[in-house]
């Protein structure tokens, strides 16, 4: 070990940050007479000072890249220090983390050097290295790249636990302005070959129980927020889209931190949308975990999502004429519809209401958020209103007894004079 | 009121359900052995942990609930705070005299109860899963030293054992003054005293030579990995909580 190594994992972590995938939920590896395994929930096993969780070591096999995309670190034409691993290089630092419980897996990415199947085919020497020679059965992350063959791709997909491959701008024509190169079809090539060969070999598990599992925690995507001048709708349309059509385990969406001088994009400095890409979260959880569909949170009249409140909040202030809900009777696909109660807490309320009618102290006690539900319900014990609010005065009270964590740091810098 | 005492056990605690059934007695508090204060007006009763009572209670558990709510019930447990043992108590008598299905009554305030602190402690467990750094030393051995706020030892030593199958480990509760031992065939539960009858002793530690080169690659790993137009410490300190980075290799003072 060397200062050669220490300066290599600098250069390559920090180029392979601004992929914002770090999960090591979804597999269900077992330990089969080597080391590691797959925590089926996943684990986090640190965070880093701006509160992202740490679970894979995230790496680039190198940062050489023979692309030009103007959001990207790595492009070519970036004045910035290279650097490339070795296959053994990459092998020895996962398991000496990995045995020391610092990390969950390998992320393992790379810049394209020479061409498409070239790198192709050094990650996939690294995965199988890892599982056969080391006996590793912890969690594997791995970079599809975009380009690369068929056959490459799927023998890749017999080691590793979650493949990705990143769309970066959620339309074709925004993807065109900053990165001539790529398209949008070479990304769903590769993932309609994963996903055949994910949906055959479940079949043939049916048939045969030995089949070796193929990417068994799924694919997933990412979507780069604020680079282009996108609206929610387009971006949240793109993700429904690929969640249907390639049964994607989770699409990212990464504020984009401006790290170029390049006029297609923000300039460097200007701060990251934190905010917008909550808000997108949110929404793409109410449509994976909630049953709403797209087109009922952002559509052609709200192609934004409101910055002030959640976007099921805003729906439900856009839907007041389904409310309230009696939460001693409504059904659960209602209940959780109800802005301030999520699914935990609604399912709470289905088991606990067959016991007696449900009260306020008790909804409060169960975790409801009951500024905003107060609202939308009624239980045992809710008062007779005459008349109802409408939704600006709904939105008004509601904000007015809360503070959004966004709100504190401002988000420019005001001038002195 | 009658006080019943017991010695702080699992066995104990489903020991003193037995003898409330037995004794025809329901007007009772328990308390752990340490929290004891003889009260002037109550009589106590000392509850001797017996195995035979204890698992026929276990049993009736087991056959009474889900493994979901029997989990629950046994965290508590482990969470060690002083009102968790008279409660769950009166929550297993309940359970036993016919309100089988009392534990999905969210609305009751004793089962809320238990949810929410059966919580604290999954996510304590959770949370060593993660936080549990190890260190080599030069026999092969995988140390870690933890302080959990709750006895979560016994909810991961299966994790443990399945994942790092082909190493020797140990991890020590510094705080409960006991730890776990695996030797690659099965896992010991294992006293300071014990260690140091094994090769080395935790006071004089020899390191594996590699062992400082990987602990600063994870710090710089840990560093080059931040983004630092994203800072946010509320939320850096909200998962990673002060009192756990004396263990961690990253958080660390140097």
């Amino acid at each position: 070990m060397n200062d050669r190594i220490r300066e290599k994992l600098n250069i390559l972590a920090d180029a392979a940050k601004y992929d914002v995938s770090c999960s090591s939920s979804g597999s269900n590896r077992k330990n089969n007479g080597g080391i590691g395994d797959a925590s089926r929930s996943g684990i986090c096993h640190t965070y880093t000072e701006d509160g992202r969780c740490v679970s894979l070591l995230k790496i680039l096999l190198t940062n050489h890249c023979i692309f030009d995309c103007a959001f990207c670190v790595s492009r070519k034409s970036n004045d910035v220090k290279r650097a490339a691993f070795t296959v053994e290089e990459v092998v020895e630092l996962t398991m000496n983390f990995y045995r020391r419980n610092y990390i969950e897996g390998l992320f393992l990415s790379s810049g394209i050097f020479k061409n498409a199947d070239y790198t192709m085919e050094r990650l996939l020497r690294i995965v199988k290295k890892l599982r056969t020679e080391e006996k590793y059965n912890g969690y594997i992350h791995l970079k599809t790249i975009p380009g690369a063959s068929e056959a490459l791709i799927k023998e890749a997909g017999l080691y590793a636990d979650r493949m990705s491959i990143n769309l970066e701008m959620p339309t074709e024509a925004g993807l065109k302005t900053v990165a001539p190169d790529k398209s949008h079809d070479q990304v769903k090539e590769p993932l309609g070959w994963i996903q055949d060969q994910t949906v055959a070999y479940k079949e043939e598990r049916k048939l045969i129980k030995s089949v070796p599992s193929f990417v068994p925690a799924g694919q997933s995507t990412q979507i780069v927020v604020g680079a282009t001048p996108e609206n929610d709708w387009q971006i949240m349309d793109t993700a429904d889209q690929f969640y249907k059509r390639f049964s994607l385990k989770r699409v990212y969406y990464s504020g984009y931190i401006p790290i170029s001088n390049d006029t297609r994009m923000p300039s460097i400095g200007s701060p990251p949308p934190l905010l917008r890409e909550h808000r997108l979260y949110q929404t793409d959880w109410l449509m994976r975990f909630y049953g709403f569909t797209v087109q009922e949170i952002v559509n052609e009249q709200h192609p934004f999502l409101d910055a002030e409140i959640d976007p099921k909040f805003s729906w439900a202030l856009r839907n007041l004429h389904l409310f309230p809900v009696d939460i001693n009777k409504a059904p659960y696909s209602l209940i959780i519809r109800v802005p301030g109660i999520g699914r935990q807490s609604a399912q709470k309320i289905v088991a606990a209401r067959a016991f007696g009618k449900l009260h306020v102290y008790q909804l409060k006690k169960i975790g409801v958020a009951y500024n905003r539900a107060q609202y939308f319900i009624t239980c045992a014990d809710t008062a007779f209103e005459l008349g109802s609010l409408q939704a600006h005065q709904i939105k008004a009270s509601v904000l007015k007894e809360s503070r959004s964590k966004y709100e504190t740091a401002p988000q420019v810098q005001l001038s002195l004079f | 009121m009658k006080q019943y005492v017991f010695d702080g056990s699992w066995t104990g605690l489903l020991t003193a359900v037995f003898e409330c059934f037995e004794r025809r007695e329901r007007n009772v508090r328990l308390v752990h052995t340490d929290h004891y204060q003889p009260q002037m007006f109550d009589e106590s009763f000392i509850v001797f942990s017996e195995d035979q009572k204890a698992s026929r209670v276990d049993r009736g558990l087991q056959k009474c609930l889900k493994q979901v709510m029997y989990r629950k019930l046994f965290c508590t447990f482990l969470s060690g705070l002083p009102e968790c043992y008279n409660l769950l108590l009166h929550l297993m008598i309940r359970i036993f005299s016919g309100e089988e299905h009392l534990m999905d009554n969210y609305g009751d305030e004793a089962v809320l109860y238990v949810t929410q602190t059966a919580k604290s402690v999954e996510r304590e467990k959770h949370r060593m899963k993660a936080f549990v750094r190890f260190e080599k030393t030069d026999d092969g051995m995988f140390f870690a030293l933890v302080e959990p706020d709750f006895n979560v030892l016994p909810l991961i030593v299966d994790f443990f054992r399945n994942r790092y199958a082909d190493q020797n480990w140990l991890i020590y509760d510094t705080k409960r003054k006991y730890g776990l031992y695996y030797d690659q065939r099965s896992v010991a539960e294992v006293t300071i005293g014990a260690v140091s009858a094994t090769p080395h002793s935790i006071a004089t530690i020899a390191y594996d030579t590699d062992e400082e080169q990987y602990k600063t690659l994870w710090r710089e790993y840990f560093r080059s990995t931040n983004i630092p137009a994203r800072r946010n410490m509320k939320l850096h300190l909200q998962h990673v909580p002060r009192r756990y980075w004396k263990y961690l290799v990253e958080k660390k003072p140097e």
